[in-house]
């Protein structure tokens, strides 16, 4: 188990212990109790609501099974028990875009419990960090404040949001991150949800707390800390490094960690108080009257499990076993479902012999992504799906690498134009005139005008000065514009040059 | 000529108007003028629509000559102002939705208008549907049509109180622990309460949503049963409305209950009940074994739990469903400069008494370290008292009692004392806790002339074996042919 110490030891170690709460808006049509559609982003302020999510006097919930069956799907992943009864229940609390008052959620009974998900570890190890629930519930409205005055949009109201919460099994902001990574990459790849942190769609919520190894061997905790307010992952190790670090030192000082929620201030890089224990919530909950108690039979949990797609830890693990893919390429490229079937139908291509999936692979996170980075919107690899460039023609391309058609560096530059234009590589070759040279006769031809151009050097290596051989082979690039295959120009430079 | 248009039966206006002696604009006139008459005294309705019923009473004839045949077309009748109707205030009786118009209509409502009902206006009703007299309404209380100076019963008073006058021919109400039977009984008409389920609460304003239901307020039985015919049934829009098909409850009105096991409970019959309430349900419960019926008694050993578990469940509840009164989107807003004042005086304005105190029990029942010693344990002893009926209903068809201990108390004669008005619900909080369905049927008078009801009750979706008994009763004796002695004042 990896455990973040302060290595001083003259004083106390500490150990940081964090439980993860995610909230990830799940893919659906339909908001989670009305038939509002749920594509709230950019609409005009309340043009997606009803008396449903308005909550008007007299309107009921009605739940959303589309949802209910993502939540199932989600919790199966996470290799956690369905509940054969689930129940909603009302949690009270008032808040302006907060519309019936309570937000209908579950409490006890949710859909989904008793799970994990595996993480890797820098050591290259795995961990379980244990899933304590998966339950399903609905979103709140927006508040926009503008010019002294408050605005309620109601669009988000009742969108479906599913609440993963873990044990608190995370011991280092390394662990937070690599577990939050290996949860978007599962929901994205079950298509539950699009998991995108800065539009909403993905909030973190760590619940942080250290504690003395006394503590531990006692099975006590610390103190805990929840902060909000998170928009990337990397703000949540950040947060987590920040607060671990924020209660060791009030604890070395003598003095205790309150119970409160703090905010994450991205600018100045540290956690600020938002609400203190006194203004602690009792959110009196209760089962949803409106609601009777869902029933999820066995025979529905199994034709759920059988629409499970391969999961990223599990794709990964093949492009290692039975492609010989480095653990680093195979992350990046199981990370991501369109990723991921880019790569697969590039390899049926390309053949999945001689190593060809690896060096495939890294073409694909070397040239491929460098170009999809400078392309598109941020670093979202799942732009991928909306490329010009196929799978297949990417293999091609490759092959013409093989085939010494190309030398890797032309290939480079084909895969550009690719990209720009999303022509065969073929053709791309054929009309810039880029197949390489392996034709003796014209690399002969080649030399032997450099030669005529270069006699002093050429004089000068027969004497001897054996380095001047790499000002010849670049001549002969030059002169063959870098169509030349360098082995073959080397081995004729080498005959030629001895004279 | 005998009979004045208002004073008919749904049934014989039906008639009426399929004869082609009157048309639905005439009868509909018929009950404005009565409204006008009447309604000074008795205060039954909040909102007098009569421009739209006017509307839709001539639409109805338009339909009837084209042909159409629909089971309420132009009926003129009263919907408690709990029930949303797209374009017509909607208040619950309260300042918080003084002016509030709902876009939308309930569902039950809008069956009713599908089948041609005719809308005259929105009955009054206890502030929403909190109280067993009317009296808690924030407008003003309705009064007894038998006796201008006592209560109709509540909550659905203004219902109850307006087909009394025959101000409706018939009205929509809703139970939540008695507030359509109550007022039936008080005001001498027909209640019929539902089972939990049968009818959507789309578009009913919540107060108890786990009791909550709407119901009948009739002349007679065969009115209430059509008008359930029509509303009941399941509705997408309420995942508690029951899926099982929905019977014409008219054919259940066979009259004969011969061979039927009626049970009575030892813990209606005890003291505290009015003698002459006691004494005119034991002579119906005669009258029904002359029909045939057999009696036996039956114990529901949990009445006296019902009460206490009522006032935490309902009132848990009502503390949720009412958060919405906000004053943010609909409804009464104080206008404050911040969100907390704003919340703080629109509802501490908009609420009535009963209301803040029932919001105020639900919250503390709810809260944490309160929740297992309450609301937990309401549950638990709702569970027992189910359980009750379920045995009960092993051994007898349906179970007689009397509706209320008492008949009609006065206006302000327990508006300050809450236990004592809790208390009239005592024997009809049960079945909604139960959530089974009942049915209040006028069998007397004291000697004040104050109406007497009957309860009969029956299992979840036993609406037919109900109905049958309260028919049968009912044909076998003259009381729904007494109205209400109002003057009619030039």
């Amino acid at each position: 188990m990896s455990m973040t110490t302060v290595a001083r030891p003259e004083e106390t170690t500490f150990e940081l212990v964090v439980g993860m709460e995610v909230h990830a808006q799940v893919l659906t049509q339909s908001k989670m109790f009305c038939r509002c559609a749920t594509d709230y982003q950019g609409a005009p302020p309340n043009t997606r609501t009803c008396p449903v999510c308005l909550a008007l006097p007299g309107a009921l919930p009605v739940i959303n099974r589309a949802a209910v069956e993502a939540t199932i799907r989600t919790g199966l992943a996470l290799n956690c028990r369905i509940n054969e009864t689930a129940v909603f229940a009302r949690k009270n609390y008032t808040y302006p875009d907060l519309p019936k008052g309570y937000q209908i959620s579950q409490y006890e009974l949710p859909l989904c419990a008793d799970g994990y998900l595996e993480i890797d570890l820098e050591d290259g190890s795995t961990k379980r960090v244990r899933i304590r629930r998966v339950h399903l519930e609905e979103d709140t409205g927006r508040s926009v404040h503008e010019g002294g005055y408050s605005y309620i949009d109601l669009n988000r109201a009742g969108v479906p949001l599913m609440e993963i919460v873990t044990e608190a099994d995370i011991h280092s902001p390394e662990e937070a991150y690599a577990y939050l990574t290996r949860l978007r990459a599962t929901l994205r790849a079950l298509g539950v949800s699009s998991g995108d942190m800065e539009k909403g769609a993905l909030r973190c919520e760590p619940n942080i707390s250290v504690r003395t190894l006394e503590q531990k061997a006692r099975g006590e905790y610390g103190v805990k800390v929840e902060v909000k307010n998170l928009n990337s992952f990397r703000s949540v190790r950040n947060a987590i490094a920040y607060e671990m670090e924020r209660q060791i030192a009030i604890l070395r000082a003598g003095g205790s960690v309150e119970q409160v929620n703090m905010g994450w201030d991205e600018e100045r890089q540290c956690t600020v108080l938002q609400r203190g224990k006194e203004d602690a919530h009792d959110y009196r909950y209760f089962p949803e009257p409106d609601l009777p108690p869902l029933r999820i039979p066995r025979e529905e949990v199994e034709r759920l499990a059988a629409t499970l797609p391969e999961l990223p830890a599990a794709k990964r693990n093949r492009y290692e076993q039975a492609w010989g893919l480095r653990r680093t390429e195979a992350n990046i490229l199981s990370g991501e479902a369109a990723v991921a079937r880019f790569f697969e139908e590039a390899v049926a291509a390309y053949g999945e012999s001689d190593g060809k999936p690896q060096r495939l692979a890294t073409w694909m996170t070397g040239e491929l992504f460098r170009l999809l980075y400078a392309d598109g919107e941020g670093q979202d690899l799942r732009q991928i799906a909306s490329i010009k460039i196929r799978p297949t023609q990417f293999a091609a391309l490759l092959k013409l690498v093989d085939d010494k058609v190309i030398n890797p560096n032309t290939g480079k530059k084909v895969l550009e134009i690719m990209y720009v234009t999303g022509e065969d590589p073929q053709v791309i070759v054929e009309r810039e005139g880029l197949a390489m040279v392996s034709d003796v006769s014209a690399i002969d031809e080649a030399i032997a005008a450099i030669f005529a151009a270069n006699p002093t050097e050429l004089a000068r290596y027969r004497a001897g000065e054996e380095k001047l051989f790499g000002f010849f082979m670049g001549q002969v690039m030059r002169a063959t514009k870098g169509k030349a295959d360098p082995a073959a120009a080397k081995e004729r430079l080498l005959q030629l040059i001895r004279g | 000529m005998s009979k004045a248009l208002y004073e008919l039966t749904i049934h014989e206006a039906l008639e009426g108007m399929r004869r082609k002696e009157f048309s639905a604009v005439e009868l509909t006139r018929s009950l404005l003028e009565r409204i006008e008459q009447v309604e000074d005294q008795v205060k039954a309705y909040l909102t007098v629509t009569a421009d739209l019923a006017l509307e839709q009473a001539a639409a109805a004839d338009t339909r009837r000559r084209a042909g159409e045949e629909a089971p309420l077309l132009g009926i003129p009748m009263g919907i408690k102002d709990v029930l949303c109707t797209a374009g017509v205030r909607t208040t619950c009786g309260s300042r918080i939705l003084e002016n509030f118009i709902p876009p939308y209509t309930a569902t039950a409502v809008q069956r009713l208008l599908d089948a041609g009902m005719v809308l005259l206006g929105k009955t009054n009703t206890d502030e929403f549907a909190m109280g067993s007299s009317t009296e808690n309404s924030a407008y003003f209380p309705t009064r007894n049509p038998w006796a201008l100076d006592r209560v109709p019963g509540g909550s659905s008073g203004g219902s109850a109180a307006a087909v009394a006058a025959q101000e409706a021919m018939a009205a929509l109400g809703t139970d939540t622990g008695g507030s359509v039977r109550l007022p039936a009984s008080y005001c001498g008409v027909v209640g019929l309460k539902p089972s939990y389920g049968r009818v959507s609460r789309y578009g009913l304003v919540a107060y108890g949503s786990s009791l909550d239901q709407i119901g009948v307020l009739a002349k007679d039985v065969r009115d209430a049963a059509l008008v359930l015919t029509v509303m009941a049934g399941h509705d997408p829009h309420d995942s508690t409305s029951m899926p099982a098909p929905t019977p014409d409850y008219r054919a259940a009105l066979t009259g004969d209950v011969r061979g039927l096991r009626i049970g009575l409970p030892e813990e209606y019959f005890i003291v505290g009940v009015q003698p002459e309430v006691e004494a005119a349900v034991r002579r119906a419960i005669d009258a029904l074994v002359d029909l045939g019926a057999e009696v036996r008694p039956v114990s529901l050993p949990n009445t006296d739990q019902a009460l206490p578990v009522y006032y935490l469940v309902a009132t848990a509840e009502a503390s949720a469903n009412l958060a919405r009164f906000d004053g943010v989107r609909y409804g009464y807003s104080a206008g404050a400069d911040s969100i907390l004042e704003n919340y703080r005086l629109s509802r501490g304005r908009g609420f009535g008494a009963e209301v803040k105190r029932r919001i105020m029990l639900g919250t503390y029942a709810l809260s944490a370290g309160y929740y297992d010693a309450y609301y937990l344990k309401a549950q638990q002893v709702r569970t027992l008292i189910k359980q009750d009926f379920e045995r009960a209903f092993e051994q007898v068809d349906v179970i007689a009692s009397p509706v209320a201990p008492t008949t009609a108390f006065r206006l302000g004669e327990k508006t300050d004392d809450p236990l004592a008005m809790y208390l009239s619900d005592v024997f009809t909080i049960t079945l909604n806790l139960a959530g089974m369905c009942g049915v209040s049927v006028p069998c007397g008078f004291d000697r004040q002339g104050l109406p007497i009801g009957l309860q009969i009750m029956g299992p979840h979706l036993g609406e037919e074996i109900v109905l049958r008994v309260a028919h049968a009763y009912e044909q076998a004796t003259d009381w729904r042919r007494r109205q209400a002695p109002l003057s009619i004042e030039a």
